[in-house]
């Protein structure tokens, strides 16, 4: 405890520690905010590489390249990579970043706590794809996750493969990361906001990444009593999962998708979030009905509780849950139709300059909108027998989480780095991988919507004849998009290592909020006294 | 890689180009962009409502891209230098919650008749019980009109053979294993027009006479999908689901469809392949599979090793080599080739349970074979590929066991 007073006597200027010890111990929120965004950058090129193996393979009709046992193993990893391991962090990533800074705090509420929940990730990262390095000089055997990414049992308890146990086990550790980070965050929003930001006040960001939190609390355990059942059933001798014993497959497909399908809103509203903060500030004109998009999210959270059944459709529930699960899936599209006239109302009659990041904020609404629509196709259960399970479910789902999350955190990487960095993200590389990821995006994933309707099923290795033409082009557009990637990493490694033009402290002349009241880069500590808000 | 980059891409272009011009008889025949019109009337409908549903949101796409368009062209700073300053207005807002909500109910409206209509089974002619394996698929004809117990059933495999799907063209490296391996570098056959589609035993089904399918599964989850019947079904072990199908008479013919939930390995190799036929063709073919089924199983031994391993030769290669390799050299199941427990007379007794009854991700058999074939599929496995046990199985220690 003496050095404790010793450590004290240079209350302004704060060594902060350095090299390795700094990264490890940290507990600082842009410390913290900037190891998740790398890891999640990470992720993503990893979870990029696997689709690649993918769309190899399926370059044309015959097995080519791989065996169909490590085809499937390469779709699972690829899911969970990007799902816990690309989007989640990357979200939470920027949620440290920007929320003490937007709400005027010094930093999370709790720092230490910030420390693990991102340190967990790597190690459960490590857990996960080993395996993936052990079945690809084991001959597929023992072999990594092959269930996909939505593990369905039996397939996943009965039949999973040794590897299943490493699998589980690291859920549980990303499951811990998140519920830790979403405590981080409603305890902060809560308790640290300054005088003055009233709920009401806060920034959209803010807003739907508390709403965010709050299902991540409310659904994470429920992924965990998930695989812990798994786990059970491997075992210890439960079932569950299994009819042999007196269970039911189908409960597990419930208990994932009630996880499951909160979990796909928890992947996009961060997202509404920073469109909400990007759009207003080059249109110059203050978000249209702010309110409302509160209300929005709000609602589009607790309709997310009741709607987990539409992933399942197909499994032969009765008429009336059918019915059920159909009209409140129709009604998600209300709120979220609300938000993009809201965003569209904002641009309206506004001002507008199209900087990169309203460049992927604009490409956000539409390409998010076109995937909403195609939700709302899917939605109509009858014909929702049809597209289930197909590549137009592939197309839907892509396009809101790669045009739709993906693509704003991009949008907040190039909006935000001048103040994480104090570097202006090279304006020649982000057109190059802005226009390079605009068009290969689309030939990758536009065409999925008609092999799908012709009838080409998810998860296949090899296909019939007549889905040969577009999934050439839908190859093509899958390695363009990879390699378009490395433009964005060029962008990011140039503002990490200082290169190139400053950045003042509010680059934007349209911004507004907290965070641009601070110098460029912020500074290590910023808000040790709180702003007043008026 | 049998044609170059450049070929592929020219004949991908022109495809594309030509795919917009496509007949209405092509597409019956095989849509490469657009859900199939269908055969059944439920089916039928579910295709109108896709194309209303399809429609109702390209419309309301095509209006909100416009105003985003629009709004670009003509709110740019150096069009519209200084911004409005509205950021609500309560009318629109309600406005636009409003009238989605009343387009949702125009289309909840026929949704929920045809799903409805979907969901009624009652009154058919024929029930067939569908069972997914991995990765095949059983049907067994329960009832038909007044036949309470038709008693047929038979598996259905892909016909598709490996010379046509395995193209390797890397060896070693991370794969391919088993029966690819030797065919690194081989120039690929020619596709079928029905690759990846055909089985060697299709389900047949009269037209005009409502049929409904009783879809389980025996290991993992499947789903029984004919996209020109109208949906599909998941097979799930231990329970079972109903669906039906109508074919009006007159659309005989051959449909196909494929397995639609992730269910392992070769998941996408368990095509479905249904022949229509008129009633009176129904009938008959179903008598002479009747009286097949009739007659006891049989259990005439064979009279050579010789005799059991050329049967055996092919019963393995249709339903074993996914699994143990074409050469018996293991892949995702146990290699045989020099192993102890396809040699070693202590084995002989397990190597017939297992077959009969399955272990871990192995199927049972003994539903799927006669036991002359799995008699002669062990006997097989104990002596090819230089495995020299001798053992000759007969019928009768197969059905023993059963």
């Amino acid at each position: 405890m003496s050095t404790v007073a010793a450590a004290h006597d240079d209350h302004d200027h704060h060594h902060a520690p350095t090299g390795l010890k700094r990264w490890l111990f940290s507990t600082n929120h842009k410390d913290i905010g900037t190891l998740y965004l790398w890891f999640s950058f990470a992720m993503f090129l990893a979870g990029g590489f696997m689709a690649m193996i993918i769309r190899a393979e399926l370059i044309e009709p015959g097995m080519q390249f791989v065996d169909p046992e490590f085809f499937n193993q390469m779709t699972t990893v690829h899911g969970l990579t990007m799902v816990f391991g690309a989007v989640m962090p990357g979200f939470v990533g920027l949620a440290n970043w920007l929320i003490p800074l937007m709400i005027g705090a010094p930093d999370m509420a709790l720092p230490r706590m910030n420390n693990w929940s991102f340190w967990i990730l790597p190690f459960a990262f490590t857990i996960l794809l080993s395996s993936v390095l052990l079945s690809a000089f084991g001959h597929g055997n023992p072999s990594a996750p092959n269930f996909g990414w939505t593990f369905y049992a039996p397939l996943s308890t009965k039949y999973g493969p040794a590897s299943t146990d490493l699998f589980i086990l690291s859920v549980h550790m990303m499951g811990i990361s998140s519920i830790m980070g979403a405590i981080n965050v409603i305890v902060t929003v809560f308790n640290l906001r300054a005088p003055g930001m009233t709920l009401m006040k806060m920034p959209l960001f803010v807003w739907t990444w508390l709403i965010t939190a709050f299902l991540l609390i409310a659904v994470m355990p429920v992924l965990a009593g998930a695989v812990t059942m798994m786990l059970t059933d491997r075992h210890f001798g439960t079932s569950f999962f299994d009819a042999a014993g007196g269970g039911d497959p189908v409960l597990f497909q419930h208990v994932f998708w009630f996880f499951g399908h909160p979990e796909v809103y928890i992947m996009i509203l961060p997202a509404f979030g920073i469109v909400s903060a990007i759009i207003p500030t080059f249109a110059r004109k203050q978000l249209f009905g702010y309110a409302s998009m509160v209300y929005a999210t709000a609602s589009i959270a607790l309709l997310s509780f009741v709607v987990w059944a539409h992933h399942m459709f197909t499994v032969g529930m009765p008429l009336a849950g059918t019915l059920f699960f159909m009209y409140m899936t129709m009604l998600i599209s209300v709120p979220t139709g609300v938000k993009v006239f809201n965003w569209v109302a904002t641009m309206w009659r506004g001002s507008m300059t199209f900087e990169l990041p309203m460049k992927w904020a604009i490409t956000f609404v539409i390409l998010f909108t076109c995937g909403g629509l195609s939700g709302l196709m899917l939605a109509i259960t009858p014909v929702d027998f049809q597209y289930h399970d197909t590549y137009f479910v592939v197309a839907h789902f892509h396009y809101v989480l790669v045009s739709g999350a993906v693509f704003t955190m991009f949008a907040a990487a190039y909006y935000w780095l001048p103040k994480w960095s104090g570097m202006m993200p090279n304006k020649v590389l982000g057109e190059l991988h802005f226009w390079n990821s605009l068009i290969s995006v689309n030939l990758l994933f536009f065409p999925m919507h008609f092999v799908g309707l012709a009838g080409m099923p998810r998860r296949y290795a090899d296909y019939a004849l007549q889905f040969a033409d577009y999934n050439f082009w839908i190859s093509i557009g899958g390695f363009w998009f990879g390699l378009s990637q490395l433009f964005f990493l060029a962008v990011c490694l140039q503002c990490a290592l200082k290169k190139g033009e400053k950045a003042e402290a509010k680059p934007w002349d349209g911004a507004e909020g907290l965070e641009w009241e601070v110098p460029s880069p912020a500074p290590y500590h910023t808000f040790d006294t709180p702003p007043l808000v008026k | 890689m049998q044609s170059t980059l450049f070929h592929r891409m020219a004949v991908g272009l022109t495809s594309l180009m030509i795919s917009g011009l496509a007949t209405a008889s092509d597409w019956a025949e095989r849509s490469d962009h657009n859900l199939r019109p269908g055969v059944t009337a439920v089916a039928q409908e579910v295709h109108g409502l896709h194309n209303t549903v399809l429609w109702i949101v390209s419309i309301i796409g095509l209006l909100v891209f416009g105003l985003i368009l629009i709004s670009m062209i003509r709110h740019r700073r150096s069009k519209h230098p200084t911004p409005a300053t509205f950021h609500e207005n309560i009318f629109l807002e309600v406005l636009w919650t409003i009238i989605p909500f009343i387009i949702l109910i125009a289309m909840a409206v026929p949704a929920t008749r045809v799903l409805i209509e979907l969901d009624d089974t009652a009154d058919s002619e024929l029930t067939v019980k569908v069972t997914g394996y991995r990765w095949r698929w059983g049907y067994e004809y329960l009832t038909y009109q007044d036949d309470n117990d038709v008693g047929v059933s038979f598996i259905s495999s892909l016909a598709t053979p490996p010379e046509q799907y395995e193209n390797p063209v890397l060896s070693g490296g991370l794969f391919p294993y088993g029966t690819a391996k030797d065919r690194v570098g081989t120039p690929p056959q020619d596709k079928d027009h029905n690759y990846m589609l055909e089985v060697d035993n299709p389900l047949v089904i009269p037209s005009g006479q409502k049929v409904r399918f009783l879809v389980t599964s025996d290991d993992v989850i499947h789903s029984f999908w004919i996209p020109d019947f109208g949906g599909k079904k998941d097979a799930i072990p231990g329970f079972v689901n109903e669906t039906w199908a109508l074919v009006p008479e007159g659309e005989e013919g051959t449909y196909y469809g494929q397995c639609a939930e992730l269910c392992g390995k070769n998941h996408a190799f368990m095509p479905i392949m249904v022949n229509v036929v008129t009633q009176d063709e129904f009938q008959d073919w179903l008598a002479q599979k009747k009286e097949e089924a009739a007659a006891a199983p049989d259990l005439t031994p064979f009279e050579s090793l010789d005799a059991a391993m050329e049967v055996g030769e092919k019963v393995y290669a249709s339903n074993c080599a996914l699994c143990h390799g074409q050469n018996g050299e293991g892949g995702i199941g146990l290699p045989f080739a020099g192993d102890d427990f396809a040699i070693k007379p202590e084995h002989r007794e397990e190597h017939i349970h297992v077959v009969l009854e399955g272990r871990n991700a192995m199927p049972a058999f003994k539903g799927q074979l006669t036991p002359k074939d799995i008699a002669a599929v062990i006997t097989y496995e104990r002596n090819a590929w230089g495995n020299d046990s001798g053992d000759l199985i007969q019928p009768e220690d197969v059905h023993e066991e059963e």
